[in-house]
This record gives C-alpha cells, structure tokens and sequence, in this order.
C-alpha cells in the first residue's frame, strides 16, 4: 500500500547500507506498532533526506502521533525498524531510549518548563561549554533577542512555540519532530509562525518530520507530504503532486476539496456529467464504472439561456447554494438525477442560486479512480 | 485525537524503572505492617478474644462509636454547607473574613477542643461562673455523648469548608445559567444543579470528618465518652494484653474501611468538569438582602463556638495560670520536640509519597495501582491503631528501637505518607508528561528528569504537603503519646497529661504555643489552595 519506496525492500541488519546513508538523515522500515486489537503503526516505510521538510497528514486516530512517537523513542515498536542519522535508533532486539535517539521534539502544547526562563529552557539539552553562545545563537535564530530573561507564562503563545522549538535545535539533533505545533494557536498567528517556522528550520539546515491533520498546513510548507490512514501510508508525493494526481479516492477527498464524478468507461473515455476523460494509463475496460477527480477550479459554468444551441437535457445543472470563500466562490451545482458537486469561480463572476448552467471541464488529463477495485 | 488518547491511556504505560517501583514498593509495605501485624495476632488468639469482641459490652461501644461518627458528620455538613456558600456566593458583609475564620478551627487539635469545651461548659467552667450571679448552678450534663459531638463538630467541620469551597469556586456557572434560561428558578436551580454538582466535595469532606470522628482519641477521652480509641486504650494500659486491643483496633479498622467504601460510592461515576474550554468566569454573587442578618448571626455563633471559645479559654486560663506562678519555661523544649518531630516527619512524608505518586499517575499498571492503595491504607489506620501496632512489633522484634524517635518517625511515616501523597499526586496530574518527554528528547534519563524538572516544577506542592504533614502531626496526640521516648515531651504530650489531670492552667501554655505553630503551617497549606 505503500506508494513512497521506490528500492527492494531490504532486512534490518542490512539496513545501514553506506551508499545512501549520507543522504538519509532518517528511515523507518516496516514500523508497526499494536496496541491490543488495534494496529496503530501498520508497517510504515518512510525516508527523509538530510534538510528535508517532511509533513505525515491524516485523520485524527490514523497513527500518525503514535508514529511520531516510535521515532523519538516513547514507543517500543513491535516490529520493523528506525533508523535516525545512519544509526539503527529501533529494532529487533535494540531499543535505544529517548535520551540516546539525537531527536528535538516540539510538542503541541509547547511544554516549556515552567521553572525555567527562556534561556534555560534553550540551554536544557546543551553542555556546559559553549551552552551560552549556543543560547545566543537561537534567541537570535527565533527573533527572540532580547527575552531570554523572561519566564514562560510571560510570553505569547507563538513565543512559546518559537522557544520550543530553539529549545529543540540547540543540541543540534539529526531529527527534529513536531507534533501539531500551530494547532493551539489562532488562525492569523497560525499562518504566520509557520511561515516563520519552515525559515527557521530551512536556515538551520534541519532535517523534519511533521505531523498534522491540517492539509492546508502540510501543503503549504512541506517538501513531501505523506498520507495517513488507519496506521498506513497512502502516498507521500510533493504537495503539487499530491493535489493533482491522488493515487487513490481517499487522497483525493483528504487533500483539498474533490469533486468524484461517477461515469461508464466507453471506448477508452469515462463518460461524465460534464464531459468525457482519458481513462488513465490502465486503459480501462468498457463497461467499467470509474469516478474521475475534478477539483472545484477545474470546472467552469455556462449559463443555459445564454448558449446558441439547446443542451442536452440531462446536462442541465441547477446553482442550489453558494458558499463564499472571499476571492472565490464556490457553486453547488445538482444535476437532474440529484448528484451535486461544486464548481469555483472568481468572486465577481458569481452566478446567482437557482440559475440553470451546463459545466465544462478545462482538462482533460484528471485521474480516474475504477469503482470496485479499491 | 480523541480515541486516540483514550487508547493510549489504557494501554500505553511505559514501564516504571526498577529503583521507582523499589522505593514505591518499600512504602506501601511499611503501610500495610501495622494491619498485618494485628491480623497476625488476631488469627493468633484463642477464643477469648471472639468472646470479647462479641460481647455486649464491647458491641456497645460500637454502636456507640458509629452514632458518634454519623452525628458528628451530619451536624458538620449542616454547619459547613451554609458557611462554605455564604463565604463563595453571597455578599455576605466581610465575607473574605468569615472565609479565614471559617476554617481556622482546623488548627486547634481535638483534645485542646475538647479541653476549652470542658473548661468552659463544665461543671465550675466558664459558662457557669458567668451564669452563677443569676442563681443558676446546675448545667445540662456535658460528659458523654453531647460534649464529645459537640467538640469534635466544632473542630472537624471546615474539612467540609474547604472540601464545598473549593468545588464552589471551581464550578462552572454556565450549568446554573443553562438552568435558569430552562426557567428553573434560582432556588430550584440550588437543589437540582449545584447541590448535585457538589456531592463530591461534601463526600469526599464529610469523609475526612467520619475518618476524624472515629479515630479522635483526645476529645472522646477528656469529655470520658467509651468509644473505640478509648476502649482500645484502656484495654491495652490495663492488661498489656496484645490480643484484645487488636481485635478492637480491628474493629476499629472495619468500621474506617467501610467509611471509605461508602464514600468511593456515594461520589458516583458522573464526571464533573467544567462545560467547555475558555476561560474561568467566577460566578454570580447572590444578594442576602435582610436574609444578611440571620446570616450574619450564625456566622458569629460558629465562629464565637469554634475560634473565639478555645483561644478566649487558653487565654482566661492562661492569665489564670501565670497568675498563679504556673512556671513556663518547660513548654519550650516540649515547643522545640514537637517542632523537630513534626517536621522530620513531613520531610520523611514527602519523600515518600514521591515514588508512590509518581507510579501512581505515570507508570498506571496494577503494581502501580496496588502501591497507591496500600498506602492509602493508612487513611483508615487511627492514631491509636497504628501506634498500638508499632508498640506490639517494636517490643517483640526490634527492642532496641522501642521508645526511641526513629520508631516515632516510622509511625508518624505510616500514618501521614497518605495526606503527602494526596496532595504530591494532585500537583504531579498538572503537569503535563509532554514536558518530561521533551527532557527525554534533551538527553535525560528517567531519574535526572524527575530531579531537573519534575520535582522543581511541583516543589510548591511538594511545600503544601510537607505543611499539611506538619499540621497533623504537631496535632497527633495517640501515636505521639503511645510511641514517643520516655522524657521526649511533646505539646501534643503535655497538654494531654495536664488535661486528663485537670490542670487546666498548666495546659494553657502549651495549648497556645500549639495553635499558633499549627496556625502558621495552615497559612502555608491554604494559600495553595488559593492559588490553584
């Protein structure tokens, strides 16, 4: 189920192979992890090269926290392996604790000590010499200078995190963890830290694992993003990657808003409420019933009153409910057998409810997902 | 996350390191000797003491015991339930003042209660001297059931205070302004949303005031009234005869183990929270419009019976007393033994209640679980059962620390490690496991986690404890005088030998010395309260 290795699958002795381990800041093989009845972690292969940004994004429940903390260590795995910075951290018979892993981890909650100033906390995982040019350097790197001084329930809650996560790098891990780190904050401070964030990682040169259940988030400032569902990996793909070619319904419906538009495959096209669509490489039977994506902004309208020709009617679509998202507004449209999907225009092109449209589809290269093979 | 965490909770304990569960383990085994120790000697005896435990006699005293304990608890609720709310939600005039003074009877122990209650209602007290002029000589009967009641209610009672005030402050007013735009009115809104919102915290005080009733050995021994402590201890001073007072400090022990059982159901299962997350709103006050008046009157009833009667009495027989050439220069090393006994004890406390908390909140397994219990053990162990327990092991096993202060401490360790880890456990449940994982990911191993961040982070709880550990064994009265080195005089000690003897002046200088250090150690332990 794992569309992210693309190399034979290799045992956990061999798995330091020295060609690519400079490359590789972290890999996991195989993770699995059960809790019970459930199988939280189900055999996870995932890697990031050293500098990489990578984001996990699923549901709540799907595993991903309890795969975060495989990694640093507050999970003993039941099978499969983790390898951090070319060294096995996890796996048959070794169990590395927390404190040997070489992990930053910035939680939630940003778990500042509470005992100790800014300074302290920054200063926890570091050795005595050089620990205050160290300090410096990250009040400096965060855009804290300044308030080392200060005491943790005397800053914001974006300077906590800003904290945190200095706190994280002093030691100079292999691996820096986060886990939901903008979901506690306000929308508007939200988008701006995590902006700031991907800086202050990128400029640290520091190797990331996310996770989020925030697609928006995952997208926005991640390298690669991987997919979660019930303790699987779906795809990990670039976010453009991600958004246009979903390699499955789920992706397709996690990642940004889909319209599946159900057809019959008919000499080699899906034949569809808004026109016909290359029925991918597979080059699917006739006969077959497949759903094609279409995103909101791929799709356009035409008013019927105002087209030269009749249409047919069944391509007749009525606008039932707008939804306005600011620059653009998106249109309910429902055809005459009671199927609705949503089409995007521009704000100042809206359409008003009630007003009957055909709708077009500006590409025809979208994916095309069979139904009943999944 | 939900189910997530849920899952977590019940599944995903790390394991405890092996020095933790050790330490864990040791308190908990030292908090169960006493009750192994009277089970052994019971199951050991022939059929005499069956005989005694069954006898009329000794079934009296039971029966006397219980009605004390749910008379006294009873009485404590119907005194502390107005008094928490007027001192929360009223404008009550000086409301923050009824609030101290309401819970300042906590300080005074019960025998130094039970002493102010004889020196100033008994026969030739206070009361009658005052009343004498107006020809009367004769007063209502104090000795027995009405002056024991009425003393240990006097001194119990802000248990439940501050039990009910804390649970009023905390308490969401949204559920009683949901109740209102329903259209229940504010009165109807009382009975069927806050008092159900309260029962916990009437449980769990009304607990500690059963608990205290039915282990009290000063009051029910100065006002001569026969229930379990006192038979206990006569039993053992007139026979020396092991056997017999462990089968009544067993009985003992059933009856304050049954006490807890009812309160862990009396509490229910719902769960009581606050509605939603955002931020505390404080609630409505009330107004008391005339109702202030009667108000205001019974406030000064229970504060003039409970603070202003005991202080006013140590005073009047303190003056008395100098007067009379009382000399006071030996209340001072009694000051300073009590003080160093006290406070070794909460030192010893704390440190064990450290392990067994944190077992109990982070390592939540059934060895966990079990330590926890056993060390709540001691909660349904009075004085006078645990010190009867050390007396009988020391003389037979360890002569050479009977009588000494090490074997003291041990008891004073068994009876207070459960108040310490009460409070160790509340503080440890705020702090959230992510930043012990965090000084994980830092390089630290579990044991210089707990020292570098754990243990500053909850020192001031770790400080409230101690305080609260303190307090009562300054108070302590049946462990102190039963296990205490000959000539190691304590003011718990000599207040009780002056009293049961009737120098009431000689027990004023002690008495006041006490109430004022258990008065400081109070002070540390509720502005805690106030700042949680």
């Amino acid at each position: 189920m794992t569309a992210t290795v693309e190399r034979p699958s290799v045992t956990m002795p061999q798995m330091s192979d020295p060609s690519d381990a400079p490359q590789l800041a972290f890999r996991t093989l195989a993770l699995t992890k059960r809790f019970g009845d459930v199988t939280a972690v189900d055999g996870v292969d995932l890697d990031v090269r050293r500098g990489e940004f990578l984001a996990v994004l699923g549901p709540s429940g799907c595993g991903k926290t309890t795969l975060l903390r495989l990694v640093a260590g507050f999970e003993r795995p039941d099978g499969g392996g983790i390898e951090v910075g070319g060294r096995v951290v996890a796996g048959p018979r070794r169990h590395l604790p927390p404190e040997e892993r070489r992990i930053g981890m910035v939680f939630q909650e940003s778990a500042l000590f509470p005992h100790l100033d800014v300074a302290g906390n920054i200063g926890f995982g570091l050795a005595r010499r050089d620990r205050q040019r160290r300090i410096a350097e990250l009040v400096a790197l965060v855009g804290l200078a300044g308030l080392q001084r200060r005491m943790p329930h005397e800053l914001s809650g974006g300077q906590q995190q800003r904290v945190a996560l200095a706190r994280a790098l002093a030691p100079h891990p292999a691996l820096i963890l986060l886990d939901e780190p903008f979901s506690s904050l306000d929308a508007t401070l939200r988008s701006q830290l995590r902006g700031d964030v991907r800086e202050i990682l990128r400029s640290a040169g520091a190797t990331t694992l996310f996770v989020t259940h925030d697609q928006g988030e995952a997208l926005e400032i991640s390298d690669r993003v991987a997919v979660m569902r019930a303790g699987r990996i779906e795809q990990v793909s670039t976010p453009d990657e991600l958004y246009l070619r979903p390699v499955n319904r789920f992706v397709a419906g996690f990642v940004g808003e889909a319209n599946l538009l159900p057809g019959e495959v008919r000499h080699g096209e899906v034949q569809t409420l808004v026109g016909r669509f290359r029925a991918g490489h597979g080059a699917l039977a006739d006969g077959v019933r497949a759903e094609v994506l279409l995103r909101p902004e791929q799709l356009h309208m035409l008013q019927v009153d105002r087209l030269s020709s009749a249409p047919r009617p069944e391509s007749v679509l009525t606008v039932v409910r707008r939804v306005f998202h600011g620059s653009e507004v998106h249109h309910v449209l429902r055809s005459p057998t009671g199927f609705e999907f949503e089409v995007a225009t521009p704000s100042s092109a809206t359409i008003e409810v009630g007003t009957r449209v055909i709708a077009h589809a500006r590409a025809r290269e979208v994916p095309v997902y069979p139904l009943d093979a999944e | 996350m939900a189910t997530l965490t849920t899952r977590r909770s019940a599944s995903r304990v790390p394991a405890p390191p092996a020095w933790l569960t050790g330490a864990g383990a040791l308190v908990a085994l030292l908090g169960l000797l006493p009750i192994a120790y009277l089970l052994i000697l019971a199951a050991g005896s022939d059929e005499s003491a069956i005989a005694l435990a069954l006898r009329d006699r000794t079934l009296g005293v039971l029966a006397r015991t219980l009605v004390l304990a749910a008379t006294v608890t009873t009485a404590s609720v119907l005194v502390a339930l107005p008094l928490a709310w007027l001192t929360t939600r009223s404008d009550l005039p000086g409301r923050r003042w009824w609030g101290v003074l309401s819970v300042l009877p906590l300080v005074v122990p019960s025998y130094v209660g039970g002493y102010a209650v004889v020196a100033a209602f008994g026969p030739r007290g206070t009361l009658q001297s005052l009343l004498e002029p107006l020809g009367i000589t004769r007063l209502p009967e104090l000795y027995g059931f009405p002056g024991a009641a009425l003393a240990l209610t006097l001194f119990s009672f802000p248990y439940i205070v501050l039990s009910v005030r804390g649970a009023l402050l905390r308490l969401d007013p949204a559920y009683e302004e949901v109740s209102r735009s329903l259209g229940r009115g504010p009165w109807r809104t009382f009975w069927t949303v806050t008092i159900p919102q309260l029962r916990p915290a009437i449980a769990a005080g009304a607990l500690l005031v059963a608990l205290y009733s039915l282990a009290d050995f000063g009051a029910v021994s100065l006002l001569q009234f026969d229930s379990f402590t006192r038979a206990i201890y006569v039993q053992y001073r007139a026979s020396f005869d092991p056997t017999l007072a462990a089968v009544l400090a067993l009985m003992l022990v059933t009856c304050t183990g049954g006490v807890l059982l009812a309160e862990s159901r009396l509490r229910g299962r719902a769960r009581y929270d606050r509605a939603g997350a955002g931020a505390a709103r404080p609630p409505a006050t009330v107004s008391l419009g005339a109702w202030r008046w009667l108000a205001l009157a019974f406030c000064s009833v229970v504060v003039g019976l409970s603070v202003v009667m005991p202080v006013g009495t140590i005073a009047f027989w303190l003056i008395r007393g100098v007067s009379a050439g009382e000399p006071l220069n030996l209340v001072w090393d009694a000051t300073l033994n009590s003080v160093l006994a006290s406070a070794l004890a909460a030192v010893l406390a704390v440190l064990a209640s450290i392990p067994v908390a944190v077992l109990a909140v982070r390592h939540r397994n059934w060895v966990g679980v079990l330590i926890e219990r056993a060390t709540y053990a001691g909660f349904a162990l009075p004085g006078i059962v645990i010190g009867l327990a050390f007396v009988f092991v020391a003389a037979r096993f360890l002569p050479a620390i009977y009588q000494t202060l090490p074997l003291l401490l041990l008891a004073y360790l068994v009876r207070f490690a459960p108040e310490a880890v009460g409070v160790t456990r509340a503080s440890l449940l705020q702090v959230s496991p992510r930043i012990e994982e965090v000084a994980r990911t830092l390089g630290r191993r579990p044991g210089a986690v707990l020292r570098e961040v754990t243990l500053p982070i909850i020192r001031p709880g770790l400080i409230a404890g101690g305080a609260l550990v303190f307090l009562t064994a300054m108070k302590e009265l049946p462990t102190t005088i039963l296990l205490a080195p000959t000539g190691f005089d304590t003011l718990a000690v000599r207040i009780w030998s002056a009293t049961s003897e009737g120098f009431f002046a000689r027990a004023a200088a002690p008495a006041l010395l006490m109430v004022i250090v258990a008065a400081f150690s109070l002070t540390v332990v509720l502005r805690r309260e106030r700042d949680r």
